[in-house]
């Protein structure tokens, strides 16, 4: 099992409602966040082009926050889905500074949080709640070795790109070009 | 020409605009850890060689500063950390993966050898101190049979303890800056010319003085060579590399990096010590306090320039 997450640059209008889905759903403090949209400008006025993206932790398979966390609260459960201990995290900032995403913060009261790809609403067989309510249906969420899953379907019908793949670090999020 | 603008919505502290997850009390221990290991590396190989009465003071009396150093740089990094009530998970697991999973553990090798070898020596500062207890006495009997291995311990765990510092960063690929192997060395020569400035400012006889100022002198020759070696690299290496260095040759660290960690901090004192061995006579003050603080300051710089470098995508 490999859960990844398709997101359609050409559908998101940059609503931001998956931010608020997200901050809602799991309790992220105020003024925090653990998914965001990103506005890429490309061109010169008046040719221009604009890429919107709704970015998260990449859950990467080959995750440098798990590898570097010194108490192994970072960790990765199923489907590779890279998840946080509050009572094994010692708040040092190790995993933060090895992301180069930076898809983590430190959660006020001291542990480091991030997207868990709302591993609790997989589980019952719920989408993410990014995924659940974009109002564009921009982004798909599945299980890569289903290839009927909606992220397989999507991904074999349309091009894609990951973010920095150069870093090695083989993101599980895919942009839809 | 073709530009690019990208705006995000994400404002999460200590991560935005730009990462400052670590604050003064990191640069601080590695500062401290470093000196630390310099010091228990010259006391436990002059010790080792059997020079223990020619360079009394590098071997019995500045020590001391080990344990009260790492003491310090321990509570610094206790200080930094957001979850302190848990920090015990550290000593629950060894993770070799993890630099600071076995730098910790090495902490705690060091730390404790640092303080045996100071109890065993506690009669250079206060030659009537009686241990009191029977029980303390046998321990100390016990550590002097087996100085040897102590020393040993010691010298292993000093090096790793002053090569750790650097992989920790090093080990942190998101960071361009710090994701160079050279680091691991030049923090252990940081470190080791720290240890041997330590040395010269604190010994009497001039002997000690003048073979400790030529080792320091060889060491700030390696990181000169070392720091050479690191722009070189970076120079050849990727985009994100290239923009790394750059932050040191016309960005927003230069002035500090070439004139405190390189030229004050390398040069000049390498230039009074080898005007020392020459036969001049300068005051040991200068070139070991400057050694000290180009130290000092090339932990702070590197740890925060370290912090800006990023993979832009």
């Amino acid at each position: 099992m490999r859960y990844a997450m398709a997101v359609d640059t050409r559908k998101c209008v940059g609503c931001s409602d998956c931010v608020v889905a997200c901050q809602t759903e799991n309790n992220v403090p105020i003024g925090f966040c653990r998914d965001w949209v990103v506005e890429v400008v490309d061109g010169t006025y008046p040719q221009l082009e604009i890429e919107l993206r709704s970015e998260r932790c990449n859950h990467c398979d080959n995750a440098p926050c798990v590898r570097c966390c010194p108490t192994g609260a970072s960790h990765i459960v199923e489907g590779g889905v890279v998840m946080v201990k509050p009572n094994k995290c010692i708040g040092c900032g190790a995993c933060i500074a090895s992301c180069p995403y930076d898809a983590r913060f430190p959660h006020p009261k001291g542990y480091v949080d991030k997207c868990t790809f709302c591993i609790h609403r997989v589980r019952e067989g719920m989408k993410p709640a990014c995924v659940a309510v974009c109002p564009t249906k921009c982004m798909y969420f599945g299980d890569l070795d289903d290839p009927n899953s909606d992220v397989s379907v999507v991904l074999k019908k349309r091009k894609y790109k990951t973010l920095i793949p150069e870093a090695g670090t083989k993101p599980q999020l895919y942009f839809l070009i | 020409m073709n530009e690019e603008l990208i705006i995000s919505g994400r404002e999460n502290l200590m991560v935005d605009p730009q990462l400052h997850i670590w604050h003064w009390p990191i640069p601080l221990y590695l500062f401290l850890g470093g000196l630390a290991a310099g010091v228990l590396f010259f006391a436990a190989l002059y010790y080792l060689m059997g020079k223990e009465e020619q360079y009394r003071t590098a071997v019995r009396r500045v020590p001391f500063i080990a344990p009260i150093a790492l003491v310090l740089g321990l509570a610094a990094l206790f200080y930094d950390l957001n979850h302190k009530a848990f920090f015990w998970q550290l000593y629950t697991t060894i993770r070799l993966e993890s630099p600071m999973s076995w730098g910790a553990w090495t902490l705690l090798v060091i730390t404790t050898a640092s303080f045996i070898w100071c109890a065993l020596h506690i009669r250079e500062f206060f030659p009537k101190w009686d241990w009191k207890y029977g029980w303390l006495k046998e321990l100390e009997a016990f550590f002097n049979r087996h100085k040897k291995p102590l020393a040993w311990v010691m010298l292993i765990f000093a090096i790793i303890t002053g090569v750790y510092t650097g992989i920790l960063l090093s080990a942190f690929n998101a960071r361009p800056l710090w994701n160079t192997s050279v680091l691991g060395p030049l923090f252990l020569a940081s470190g080791l010319s720290a240890g041997a400035a330590a040395i010269v400012l604190s010994s009497k006889n001039r002997e000690e003085r003048l073979l400790f100022t030529k080792i320091d002198l060889i060491i700030l020759g390696t990181e000169l060579f070392l720091i050479v070696h690191m722009f070189m690299g970076f120079l050849a290496s990727t985009q994100v590399q290239i923009e790394a260095a750059g932050l040191f040759l016309g960005g927003p660290y230069t002035m500090v990096f070439w004139i405190f960690v390189v030229i004050l901090g390398i040069i000049i004192p390498g230039v009074l010590d080898l005007m020392e061995l020459r036969g001049r006579h300068i005051p040991a003050l200068i070139p070991g306090v400057l050694v000290l603080m180009g130290s000092f300051a090339f932990r702070f710089v590197f740890v925060f320039a370290g912090q800006v470098s990023r993979w832009l995508y």
